[in-house]
C-alpha cells in the first residue's frame, strides 16, 4: 500500500472549534439554512469544525435526508397489509429492499434519479447514475443482473435536447455495457417542461441466495473499517448538497466541477471483487459510497451498528493530494466501497483485493463509544453522534395547498375544445392520424436508443424492449425469473396528482402482468419541483398518498426508492413525474408473453372497456392540449385483468399480449403488428356499440385496465370461459393476418406495415442522426 | 464430417462414436481478464454443446490440460488504451500463443474483445477501430459462413447464413489491401456480414482465421445464440435463437473426433 505524504493545513480541530465559537463558517455556501446551522450548533454544543460542517451539510441536504418528503413517505411503511409483508425480506431504509422469490432466491431492485448532473454533463451524469444504483445493489450482497433507464428530455426539436439525449444515452450505454449488465427496458418521453431539467432515472436489479443478504452496519468492537475501490478525488464535491438542492438558472457559474466522473471498468472489477468477498463471508457490513461519500458511509455504518467508529482520514488513498479534510469527507468519487472486517479475516480480505488488483486502505475500527471520531494525523477533527448526521437531520412539514389553477386546468377538457375541432373521422384521416401517432416523439420506436445498449450479456435475458416488461432468468435449472417495468405519466399527474401516481403504478403493474409475471414489489423515483413551492408540495403529497393507497389495494409493497426535488427551471417546475417500477415473478421465464403476434389466424381479443378518455392523452398532446382529468383509475379492474393475463400465460392460452396505455388501442395494434412484422384484420363496430364510442375514440382513448391478446384457435373457448367466469369484459376484435403485410381496421384506410415501420422508426434518426 | 446432435443426446452419442472419452471429457478453457463480461455465457455455450468448460484466469502461468480455448467478449482493462492492447501481455496469453502456434494447433476462438486480443497478439492479422458511425451497436446480425473448414465451423456448411447477436463499440475490422487480398485468397475470411455492415468493416469481414484454421476470431457473439428463448429473433418470428451453437459443437467434433 502506498502512503500519501500528508500536507499541512490549518486544521480546524474540535479543540480549536470549542475555543473559537465566533469563527465565520460558510454554511450558506454549502446549502444549509440558518435554522439548520443553529441546530448543528445545538446538537454539538459548540460550533462545528470545518470537517463536521462538511458532513452535516451533505447529509442534511434534501437529497440525502429527505427532509421535505419524510413526513409523507412514512405512508409507504404504514399502509402495509400482511399480504404485502409476506415476501418482503428487507424493507425501506436499507440500500435497497429485498423480496423473496422462493427456492431460496431473493431479488433486490431500486430506482434512483441522476437528473441534475445529467443536465450539466449528460454523459458522466447518466453514466454515474447507473454506477451508483448498481453499487446499491451490490451492497445488499446481490449480483446485479440487469438495468433499466427511464428518460425524460425537453422538446425533440429544441437545439439543446440533442446534446442531453446523445450524452445521456451514450453515458448509460458506455457505463452499463462495460459492466456486463443487460439493459432490458425503460422509457423515453419528450416534453418542453423537461427542457432545462431532464430526468435521467436508473434502475438496477440483483439476485442472491437468502443467506447472502448483507446489511449496512458496523458491529463488533475492534472490527476494522476499510475503504476500497477507486481513489478519492476532487470530483463531485458538494454534488449532493449543492446540485440536488438548487434549481438551475443563468446567473450562477457553471456547476461542472460538481459532477462525478465514472470509471465502469473499476466498477466491474469492484462487482466481482465484492461477490468474492461475500462468497467467503469476509465482510460483516458493507456500504457503497454515493452521495456524500465518506460522510455518508461512516455515519450510516456507525449509526446502524454498535454506534461508534474511529477513522484516521489521512489513511484515505487520494487521487489529488491537495484535498482538504472537508473535501475528502464530501467527495463523491465513484466506484468506492466501505466495509467492516473482523481482524481474523484481514488476510483473506487482502488476498481478494490483490487478486482483482483493487486498491484499499484500512481507515480505522468499530468502537462502542457511540461517537464517530475522525482524526487527521491523530488530531480530532470530527466528534459527533453518528445518528445526528445520518438519521436525525431536519424534517420539514412544508406547507402545501391545492393550486389555484388546478380547477381551471381540470375544467378544460380536450373533448369539445378548440384543438379537438378537427377530430379525424374519414378513413383517410384516421389512417393519417394513426401514422402521425406512431411517428410522434413519445410514441415512436425507441430502437435508436436501445440498439446502443447490450441486452444479451449474461445470457439470461428472456425479454427486453420493445415488449411490455424486461424479463431476466434467475435460476438456470428451473427457469425462475423476474419481470420489470417502469412507468410514469407527467401529464396525467399534472392534471390530478393523486390519480396520476396511481396510473403510473397501474401501468407498470399491467406491463408486468402482461408479460405473464405476478407483480410482487414496487420501487419509486419521485421527480418533482421545489418543495418550497406549496403547489409543488401539494403535488408531491398527493402523489405519495395516491401511490401508497394504490399499493395497498394492489397488495404490493414499496421496498425502496428515491425522491428528487427542485426539478425546475427558475420558478417553473417540471410536470410532477413519479416514476414507478414494478417487479414481478415468473416461475418459468419460458412462459413469458411477448407483445407481438406471429401465427396466422389467431383471434385477437380486447380485454376491458373503452370510455371517451382523451384528456392528457398522447393525441391531445399532439394537438397541443393539456387539460381535463386523466383516465379513471380502477385498481380492482387492474387486478382482475392482471390475473387473467397471468393465468393465460401460465396455461398457454395466449401467444401474445400487449397492454393499452399511451396512444391507446391505435398504438397497441401497430406495435403488436410491427413486433414481428405480422399484420392483422381488425373490426371495432361491436366495441363501438357496446361501449358507446366512435371509431376515433375507440382507437385513441387511453382508458385503463385494457390489453390486447392473441389467442390460438384451440384455446379460444377456454380463454373466453375464463374471462366470462371472472366477469371481465372481453371482445374478439380481429384476427392475425400473416400474409397481408398490413394492418387493416374497418373504417380506416389500409396501413401497410412497411409504411408504418418507416414512420415509427424514422423519427429518432431524423432528429438525432 | 461426422454429425453430432445438438443438446440432449449429445453426450451419449458422442461417447459411442468416439470411445470412452466422450464429449463431456473435452475440456474447453474460458479465459477471464479483469473486465471480461461474456465468460459465463461462453462457458454455458460449451456446456450446452456437451463439453466441459474450464475457467482460466489471465494471471495464471499454465494452461493446464484444456483441449481448446475461448477468449470471450467484454471490455478487458476497460478498453482504455486500445481494445485488447493490455490483455495480450497477460501471462496466460503467451501460453495460448505458443499452444496455438505449436504442432498440436490448439483451437482458439476469440469473440469480440477476444478477437481484438487475438489481433493484438498477432495470432490474427489486422485490427479493429471504432465503428464507422461512432456508436455502440447491439443487433441481431446475419452472417455468411465463408469457410466451414476451420476448427470452429465444421458443423456449418459453406455459404450457410446464420443470425447471431452483435454488440460492440470498436468493431470496424481493418487491414491493408495486401493482407485483405491474402486473407481472401487463402480462404481465411470465415464470416462476412450479410445485408448490413454494422461497423464499416473492410470487405464486410466479420471474422477471420489463421492459416492453419485453428485460430478464429470474430466480432459477433455466437455464445448469445445457443439456447432456445435467449437468442436472436428473426423479423418474421421464425426462431433463430440457437444458430451460434455450431461453433461449440464444431470444436468438440474436432477435439473428440480428431482431425476431420
Amino acid at each position: 500500500m502506498t502512503t500519501e505524504t500528508t500536507k499541512k493545513f490549518n486544521i480546524d480541530t474540535v479543540e480549536h472549534a470549542a475555543k473559537t465559537p465566533d469563527t465565520e463558517l460558510p454554511w450558506a455556501e454549502l446549502g444549509l439554512k440558518q435554522n439548520e446551522f443553529d441546530e448543528i450548533v445545538k446538537v454539538l454544543g459548540r460550533r462545528p469544525t470545518g470537517a463536521e460542517l462538511a458532513m452535516y451539510s451533505v447529509m442534511w441536504s434534501e437529497h440525502c435526508s429527505y427532509k421535505s418528503s419524510k413526513n409523507h413517505l412514512r405512508q409507504f411503511g404504514e399502509k402495509v397489509t400482511e399480504e404485502m409483508k409476506k415476501d418482503m425480506l428487507v424493507g425501506i431504509g436499507e440500500n435497497a429492499g429485498v423480496t423473496n422469490l422462493g427456492d431460496g432466491w431473493a431479488v433486490t431492485f431500486k430506482i434512483e434519479s441522476h437528473n441534475s448532473p445529467s443536465f450539466v454533463e449528460p454523459y458522466q451524469g447518466a453514466a454515474t447514475g447507473i454506477g451508483g444504483i448498481v453499487r446499491d445493489i451490490i451492497s445488499m450482497g446481490a449480483r446485479p443482473v440487469a438495468v433499466m433507464d427511464p428518460l425524460r428530455f425537453g422538446a425533440i426539436d429544441h437545439p439543446d435536447t440533442a446534446r442531453v439525449m446523445h450524452g445521456a444515452v451514450a453515458g448509460i450505454g458506455g457505463y452499463g455495457n462495460c459492466l456486463g449488465l443487460p439493459n432490458i427496458g425503460g422509457e423515453m418521453v419528450f416534453d418542453s417542461v423537461y427542457q432545462g431539467n431532464p430526468l435521467v432515472n436508473a434502475l438496477a436489479v440483483g439476485v442472491m441466495r437468502h443467506e447472502d443478504i448483507r446489511l449496512a452496519n458496523a458491529s463488533g468492537k475492534g472490527n476494522k473499517v476499510v475503504l476500497f475501490g477507486a481513489r478519492t478525488g476532487g470530483d463531485g464535491i458538494g454534488g449532493a448538497s449543492v446540485l440536488a438542492s438548487e434549481s438551475f438558472d443563468d446567473t450562477k457559474p457553471s456547476k461542472r466541477p460538481a459532477v462525478q466522473v465514472g470509471d465502469p471498468f473499476a466498477e466491474k472489477v469492484l462487482i466481482e471483487c465484492c461477490l468474492e468477498l461475500f462468497k467467503g463471508s469476509l465482510v460483516e457490513g458493507i456500504q457503497d459510497l454515493g452521495a456524500a461519500g465518506i460522510s455518508c458511509a461512516t455515519s450510516e455504518l456507525a449509526s446502524n451498528g454498535d454506534g461508534g467508529m474511529q477513522v484516521e482520514l489521512t489513511s484515505v488513498l487520494l487521487r489529488d493530494p491537495t484535498l482538504t479534510p472537508g473535501e475528502i469527507l464530501m467527495s463523491e468519487s465513484q466506484e468506492r466501497m466501505m466495509a467492516v472486517v473482523t481482524p481474523e479475516n484481514i488476510e483473506a480480505f487482502e488476498a481478494v483485493m490483490d487478486k482483482w488488483a483493487v486498491e484499499y486502505s484500512w481507515l480505522g475500527e468499530v468502537t462502542d463509544t457511540g461517537r464517530l471520531i475522525i482524526t487527521w494525523e491523530g488530531e480530532v477533527i470530527v466528534d459527533v453522534d453518528p445518528r445526528t448526521v445520518a438519521h436525525d437531520g431536519p424534517v420539514y412539514d412544508r406547507p402545501f395547498a391545492r393550486p389555484e389553477w388546478q380547477d381551471s386546468v381540470q375544467a378544460n377538457s380536450f373533448t369539445g375544445s378548440v384543438e379537438d375541432a378537427g377530430r379525424p373521422s374519414a378513413p383517410t384521416e384516421l389512417a393519417a392520424a394513426v401514422t402521425e401517432l406512431v411517428a410522434s416523439p413519445n410514441m415512436c420506436s425507441k430502437s435508436w436508443i436501445t440498439k446502443q445498449y447490450d441486452r444479451y450479456v449474461g445470457g439470461n435475458t428472456a425479454m427486453a424492449f420493445p415488449d411490455d416488461a424486461g424479463v431476466v432468468r434467475v435460476d438456470e435449472e428451473t427457469g425462475l425469473g423476474v419481470a420489470l417495468a417502469t412507468d410514469a405519466n407527467g401529464r396525467y399527474t399534472y392534471l390530478e396528482p393523486y390519480q396520476g401516481a396511481q396510473l403510473a403504478l397501474a401501468e407498470a403493474y399491467r406491463n408486468v402482468a402482461t408479460s405473464g409475471a405476478v407483480p410482487m414489489a414496487v420501487s419509486d423515483c419521485l421527480n418533482f419541483g421545489s418543495p418550497e413551492d406549496p403547489d409543488v408540495m401539494w403535488q408531491l403529497a398527493e402523489a405519495i398518498r395516491g401511490l401508497s393507497d394504490a399499493c395497498m389495494e394492489l397488495g404490493i409493497p414499496v421496498t425502496g426508492g428515491n425522491v428528487s426535488l427542485y426539478n425546475q427551471t427558475g420558478t417553473t417546475p417540471i410536470h410532477p413525474s413519479p416514476v414507478v417500477a414494478v417487479l414481478g415473478k415468473l416461475d418459468d421465464v419460458a412462459r413469458r408473453t411477448p407483445s407481438g403476434w406471429r401465427e396466422d389466424g389467431q383471434a385477437i381479443y380486447l380485454l376491458g372497456t373503452t370510455a371517451a378518455e382523451l384528456d392528457g392523452s398522447e393525441w391531445s398532446n399532439l394537438r397541443g392540449h393539456l387539460g381535463g382529468l386523466p383516465p379513471k383509475v380502477d385498481l380492482a379492474a387492474e387486478r382482475a385483468l392482471g390475473e387473467i393475463l397471468i393465468n393465460a400465460s401460465r396455461d398457454g392460452m395466449v401467444d401474445a399480449a400487449h397492454d393499452l396505455s399511451e396512444g391507446g388501442l391505435a398504438a397497441a395494434l401497430v406495435e403488436s403488428s410491427l413486433r414481428y412484422g405480422v399484420g392483422a384484420r381488425i373490426a371495432l363496430e361491436e366495441l363501438m356499440e357496446r361501449d358507446g364510442v366512435d371509431l376515433f375514440t375507440a382507437l385513441f382513448s387511453e382508458s385503463q385496465a385494457r390489453a390486447i391478446v392473441s389467442v390460438p384457435r384451440s384455446e379460444e373457448v377456454r380463454f373466453k370461459d375464463m374471462c366470462t367466469a371472472r366477469g371481465f369484459a372481453h371482445l374478439r376484435i380481429g384476427v392475425v393476418d400473416a400474409a397481408g403485410g398490413k394492418l387493416e381496421i374497418n373504417g380506416v384506410d389500409e396501413l401497410s406495415l412497411d409504411a408504418l415501420r418507416e414512420a415509427h422508426e424514422g423519427t429518432l434518426p431524423k432528429y438525432f442522426g | 464430417m461426422t454429425s453430432i446432435p445438438l443438446i440432449g443426446e449429445a453426450i451419449a452419442v458422442a461417447a459411442d462414436a468416439y470411445g470412452a472419452r466422450g464429449l463431456a471429457g473435452a475440456k474447453i478453457g474460458v479465459v477471464t481478464f479483469p473486465g471480461t463480461l461474456d465468460d459465463r455465457d461462453a462457458a454455458r455455450a460449451v456446456r450446452l454443446a456437451g463439453g466441459t468448460a474450464v475457467p482460466l484466469w489471465h494471471a495464471d502461468s499454465e494452461l493446464g490440460d484444456v483441449d481448446a480455448v475461448i477468449i470471450p467478449g467484454g471490455f478487458s482493462y476497460g478498453d482504455y488504451l486500445r481494445a485488447g492492447a493490455i490483455s495480450r501481455f497477460a501471462p496466460l496469453m503467451s501460453k495460448i500463443i505458443d499452444a496455438a502456434n505449436s504442432d498440436a494447433k490448439l483451437p482458439v476462438l476469440g469473440i469480440c474483445n477476444g478477437f481484438q486480443i487475438l489481433t493484438e497478439s498477432h495470432l490474427l492479422p489486422g485490427s479493429m477501430i471504432k465503428n464507422d458511425h461512432l456508436k455502440f451497436i447491439c443487433r441481431d446480425q446475419t452472417l455468411r459462413v465463408e469457410n466451414a473448414n476451420t476448427a470452429w465451423t465444421v458443423d456449418y456448411t459453406d455459404g450457410q447464413e446464420i443470425i447471431v447477436p452483435l454488440k460492440n463499440q470498436d468493431g470496424q475490422y481493418i487491414a491493408d489491401e495486401k493482407t485483405l487480398d491474402a486473407l481472401e485468397a487463402e480462404g481465411r475470411v470465415v464470416f462476412r456480414y450479410v445485408g448490413f455492415n454494422p461497423n464499416g468493416s473492410r470487405r464486410d469481414i466479420a471474422g477471420i482465421s489463421n492459416a492453419a484454421g485453428n485460430v478464429v476470431g470474430l466480432m459477433p457473439h455466437p455464445e448469445h445464440a445457443v439456447e432456445t428463448g435467449f437468442g436472436p429473433e428473426s423479423l418474421n418470428g421464425e426462431p433463430r435463437d440457437t444458430d451460434g451453437l455450431g461453433f461449440f459443437t464444431s470444436v468438440l467434433t474436432k477435439i473428440v473426433g480428431g482431425d476431420k
